[in-house]
């Protein structure tokens, strides 16, 4: 049990997690950022047609908003570097591998710190408590405050706001993961399992809930399509999960087989000493 | 902590801990280059550039929408 035996587990459940990530995101993902785009481009030359009474949302996708963002979505010409075909494929293969190599490792390390920290809770167990509050902490409590958006959706105007919002959001989230995970365990010794468990979910839920309310809020959606956005969110989720838990099981099962064979020989020795 | 509460039944012995000494390197090598990797595929290109043009933002476009961090 050394931190490059977990680090080593933790690149190899990070590329399973980020090929899973990419099938995942093509199939589920894709058609709607393909939607989003068509909507995009139409949106955008159809400012000046006719809209048409308060149900046709769909050709107004983008007005209200000046799109001055400066890339492209390969379609449009001007300053395209990159094809729509290479996005939605290479490029986001790339994107889900890098982030899943980076999160299985930070992932592992930080499970390589906590095992044999985290009350009786064994290698494997406390490795998948890890990547559950990791999954909770980084990606799916700052989604609910600031879902992903398709492409369409938010004006080039405000991207630094947001970029700064959303990492915020992301900092204080585990920052205050960490503390209450802290705090759990401290108070395991005096509460019990049950009342350390309780205190600490209940204090990374008051923080975030105070947090939520403190940070400002961005909706930029416009007349963008309500069953679209939904679709998309539904999927990017999905593409979260998918991340994370294949980490969390890919990752866990190398740590319980580590240790088990670890222990193994461990006993192994022990009964020829004892002989 | 735990290593008090649990008298060690023969066969399950109590967990290793990693020393934080031991992990610290790893952590602080693999922490920056993670996060300066996250931060190519996150926000490189968009609300703050460290590298010009937007290629890699067009490359990793769509993963940067569907993993939820904010594009454009
Ligand atoms: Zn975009």
């Amino acid at each position: 049990m050394t931190a490059r035996a977990f680090l080593i587990r933790g690149l190899i459940a990070g590329l399973v997690a980020g090929i899973a990530t990419f099938f995942v995101a093509y199939s589920v993902g894709e058609p709607h950022v393909e939607t989003a785009i068509a909507l995009e481009e139409s949106g955008t030359a159809a400012e000046e047609a006719p809209t048409d009474a308060s149900h046709d949302h769909g050709d107004e996708a983008a007005g209200g908003h000046s799109h001055t963002h400066s890339h492209s979505h390969g379609d449009e010409g001007e300053d395209t570097e990159v094809s729509r075909d290479s996005q939605r494929t290479w490029g986001l293969l790339t994107g889900s591998l890098a982030v899943g190599l980076v999160l299985g490792g930070i992932v592992a390390l930080v499970a390589a710190g906590t095992i044999g920290r985290m009350g009786r809770l064994q290698p494997g167990q406390s490795t998948a408590l890890i990547t559950l509050l990791g999954f909770v902490a980084f990606a799916l409590v700052p989604f609910l405050k600031y879902p992903a958006n398709p492409p369409a959706v938010g004006s080039g105007d405000t991207i630094g706001d947001r970029t700064a919002l959303y990492f915020g959001f992301v900092v204080v989230s585990v920052l205050t993961a960490v503390a209450a995970t802290y705090v759990a365990l401290r108070l395991r010794n005096r509460l019990g399992t049950y009342g350390g468990v309780v205190a600490g979910a209940a204090g990374y839920l008051a923080v975030m809930v105070v947090a939520g309310q403190l940070f400002a809020t961005v909706n930029e959606v416009g007349d963008f399509p309500a069953d679209t956005l939904w679709f998309f969110r539904r999927a990017s989720l999905f593409t979260l999960a998918t991340m994370w838990g294949v980490i969390g099981v890919v990752l866990t099962g190398l740590v319980g087989r580590l240790y088990a064979a670890q222990t193994e020989r461990a006993q192994r020795r022990a009964l020829a000493a004892s002989l | 902590m735990s290593q008090v509460s649990a008298v060690p039944v023969a066969g399950a012995p109590s967990v290793p801990t990693i020393p934080f000494g031991q992990l610290a390197p790893w952590a602080l090598f693999f922490g920056l280059l993670g996060t300066l990797v996250l931060f190519f595929v996150s926000t490189d290109q968009g609300a703050v550039s460290l590298l010009a043009g937007t290629a890699i933002h067009e490359w990793v476009h769509d993963g940067r929408h569907l993993l939820g961090y904010p594009c454009h």
